[in-house]
């Protein structure tokens, strides 16, 4: 049986066993029709021209966790902000950590999809966002039929949110291969503002497939951040689906740091449903081995005076390979519409490459819109004339990636995230910079 | 302190220096002098050690040590400092922290431990004094619109904090008006000493007039084909380079 076949076998099994009489009983007995029609995505369709999953499809994937597993905060206190006060929402093997997590109902809500989903208290917004903001393509259909848990976060009007949120998916390799489902909703009201930061970790070497969707509304003048971090090891594939709805006079921003995993596939998908919205997409990927990211970014402009800022730069060495493709479409309606994206790569190997590929579709004729690409290896003569002052080869390498990285990195609002991602990104390079950046 | 023998060196197969014989001791000023293609810039980065040249024969003696085979870095370590002609913009990366990195795998390189943030900034605000450098200049990216003249000035201002035994300063003088380059020339004046060295290459005159050479070397051809003192300087900004071309030719 083949992980398609499984995976719809499963959820037939158990279909009439969970929540039969909600909204979402439904929204699930769609998905699973939508995946099962449309199946795995395969390199024939455009949008997974450079992208194979075939690779990591062909485990055995548990598809249901089984066994509840603990963790100490001390074995994993790595992978956390920890040097900073934050709320805390946790999963091992797809199960909440009450433990390990710290979240709340005072004035916010910051808890579980699970509670979400199952208490009438939520029902309401259930019924008004849950996969109202996903597409229904293949992999999000997946998720939404087998989502049972992930963060729920929901901050109401004119709320600053003092403390970020981290969300962390933990795996822990009890299971033979494992393939997770978290989904993440997060409705942030009128004038409210939220920091957010995601990461998932697989601490075995079994093999992990996640297959997340997170669902972001950023409602009229509130301001999302929110910061993905990807350092996996190389048994982990993470198929990220993040779908952002923003309203009037609101700003977004997504910063992806792509360090890692066997396969990371990012769709980073903004939709821009009212005027003078400030759409943000940043990333930094740095791999190497035979690891493969992936970013395909959609900006949809359908309102006039708005804008969207992209910004992502790729260091790719070994055989690594690397896939950007950013669309933009603005509608007819959306004029003086500011489109801008940059996708800036780096070769340090030879047998590295990096697909990129911008994808404009105007149809307003009063608008701004940029795009760049560049592929290049490291100046020569910089790295001379930094050897040239005693800086060592490998650590005058290090310095010009994080001179290219540095206009990601500035706009990193928690100065400790900053510095974290700033040690991720030494440790990887094998340097130790002494200096913040 | 610096002793080449018979240094031939060529980049891409093309042969440029063809037996430099060149002597410094510590305390002295050597100013290398000659018409454009002669080798000047080759020998200053064959020197400081780039890469793309090979030295085909010859060597190089450093403090009594053969550095051919050293890495770029390895030679900053032992106190060989190129001042460029011209200098690399490195976006992203600001001039202090850039010092601070320097300095701090020099001292590394030497097992020292880095040097207190205090002192550091100590040593960067003496300098850039030195060197009548604004602060605000200081956390600016590396030469990044950098105007020629301060992109000079901030290579002599590397050169002060490195300390180097050996400064070779590539036409420093280029792109600089007056008031620049007596600044310049008054910092490299100032971190002179009888323990280090300064080799000056240059098209001309004007900068020997601040900082005097007790030797005039002239390259033509990959060659030095005549060595003086300082009144050679004149000698050549008044007669120019034909008269050498012709005895060299003849």
């Amino acid at each position: 049986m083949d992980l398609k076949e499984k995976l719809v076998s499963s959820f037939l099994a158990l279909e009439n066993t969970v929540d039969v009489d909600s909204y979402v009983h439904d929204v699930r007995s769609e998905a699973i029709k939508t995946f099962e029609e449309k199946g795995f995505p395969s390199k024939k369709e455009e949008d997974w021209k450079y992208t194979s999953l075939n690779s990591i499809l062909k485990e055995d994937y548990s598809v249901f966790p089984k066994q509840e597993n603990a963790l100490e905060f001390k074995d994993v206190k790595k992978y956390f902000i920890h040097d900073i006060d934050s709320y805390k929402i946790i999963f091992i093997d797809g199960k909440y950590s009450s433990h390990l997590s710290q979240t709340t109902h005072d004035g916010i809500d910051v808890c579980l999809m699970s509670a979400a989903l199952n208490k009438p208290k939520y029902q309401l917004i259930i019924e008004n966002y849950f996969n109202k903001a996903a597409e229904k393509d293949s992999l999000s259909s997946l998720n939404t039929a087998f989502s049972s848990e992930g963060a729920y976060i929901h901050i109401p009007k004119n709320k600053v949110v003092e403390k970020p949120i981290q969300i962390l998916h933990f795996s822990t390799g009890n299971e033979a291969a494992t393939m997770l489902q978290p989904r993440n909703l997060i409705v942030v009201d009128e004038n409210s503002h939220v920091q957010i930061i995601e990461r998932h970790h697989s601490l075995t070497n079994n093999p992990v497939l996640t297959n997340s969707v997170t669902e972001i509304f950023c409602n009229k003048r509130a301001i999302v951040d929110y910061y993905k971090i990807q350092n996996d090891n190389k048994y982990a594939s993470l198929i990220d689906n993040t779908f952002i709805k923003q309203k009037r006079e609101s700003h977004a921003s997504v910063h992806t740091f792509a360090f890692g995993g066997k396969l990371t596939r990012n769709n980073l998908n903004f939709y821009q449903e009212g005027e003078r919205i400030d759409s943000t997409l940043k990333g930094v990927t740095i791999i190497g081995d035979k690891q493969h990211v992936d970013h395909n970014t959609l900006v949809h402009h359908i309102e006039p005076n708005c804008e969207s800022h992209q910004d992502y730069k790729g260091i790719f060495d070994d055989n690594s390979t690397g896939v950007f493709n950013g669309k933009v479409v603005v509608n007819k309606e959306a004029q003086k519409t500011n489109a801008f994206q940059a996708n800036n790569n780096i070769l340090i190997s030879d047998k590295a490459s990096i697909n990129t590929k911008p994808q404009l579709e105007i149809f307003a004729d009063d608008v701004k819109c940029s795009h760049g690409c560049t592929i290049g290896q490291l100046d020569e003569s910089a790295m001379f004339y930094m050897r040239s002052r005693g800086i060592p080869e490998k650590e005058a390498k290090a310095l010009l990636m994080f001179a290219f990285s540095n206009n990601v990195l500035s706009s990193v609002k928690i100065p400790e995230l900053k510095q974290r991602i700033t040690k991720i990104i030494a440790n990887k390079l094998g340097v130790n910079i002494g200096f913040d950046l | 302190m610096l002793k080449i023998n018979n240094l031939h060196a060529s980049v891409e197969g093309k042969s440029i220096l063809k037996g430099i014989n060149l002597e410094v001791k510590a305390g002295e000023v050597h100013a290398i002098m000659g018409p454009n293609g002669s080798g000047k810039s080759t020998l200053a980065s064959v020197v400081a050690g780039k890469e793309e040249y090979e030295v085909t024969d010859g060597n190089m003696v450093f403090d009594g040590e053969d550095i051919e085979e050293l890495a770029a870095e390895e030679r900053a370590h032992k106190g060989v400092f190129l001042s460029f002609q011209y200098p690399v913009e490195i976006p992203g990366v600001s001039v202090t922290n850039f010092m601070k990195t320097a300095i701090n795998e020099t001292r590394k390189a030497k097992g020292l431990e880095d040097m207190p943030a205090k002192d550091m900034l100590k040593m960067i605000r003496e300098k850039s004094e030195l060197l009548e450098i604004d602060r605000k200049f200081l956390s600016r990216s590396l030469n990044e619109g950098f105007s020629g003249g301060e992109k000079k000035r901030n290579e002599i201002f590397q050169m002060a904090m490195l300390e180097p035994k050996l400064a070779i300063l590539d036409e420093t003088d280029s792109g600089l008006d007056i008031d620049a380059l007596r600044i310049v020339a008054n910092g490299v004046n100032k971190l002179k000493s009888k323990d280090n060295a300064v080799i000056v290459i240059t098209h001309y005159q004007r900068l020997l007039d601040y900082i005097v050479p007790d030797f005039v070397h002239v390259l033509y051809n990959g060659r030095i084909v005549k060595s003086g003192g300082k009144e050679l300087a004149h000698e050549l900004e008044e007669k120019g380079y034909d008269w050498i071309k012709e005895e060299v030719n003849a």
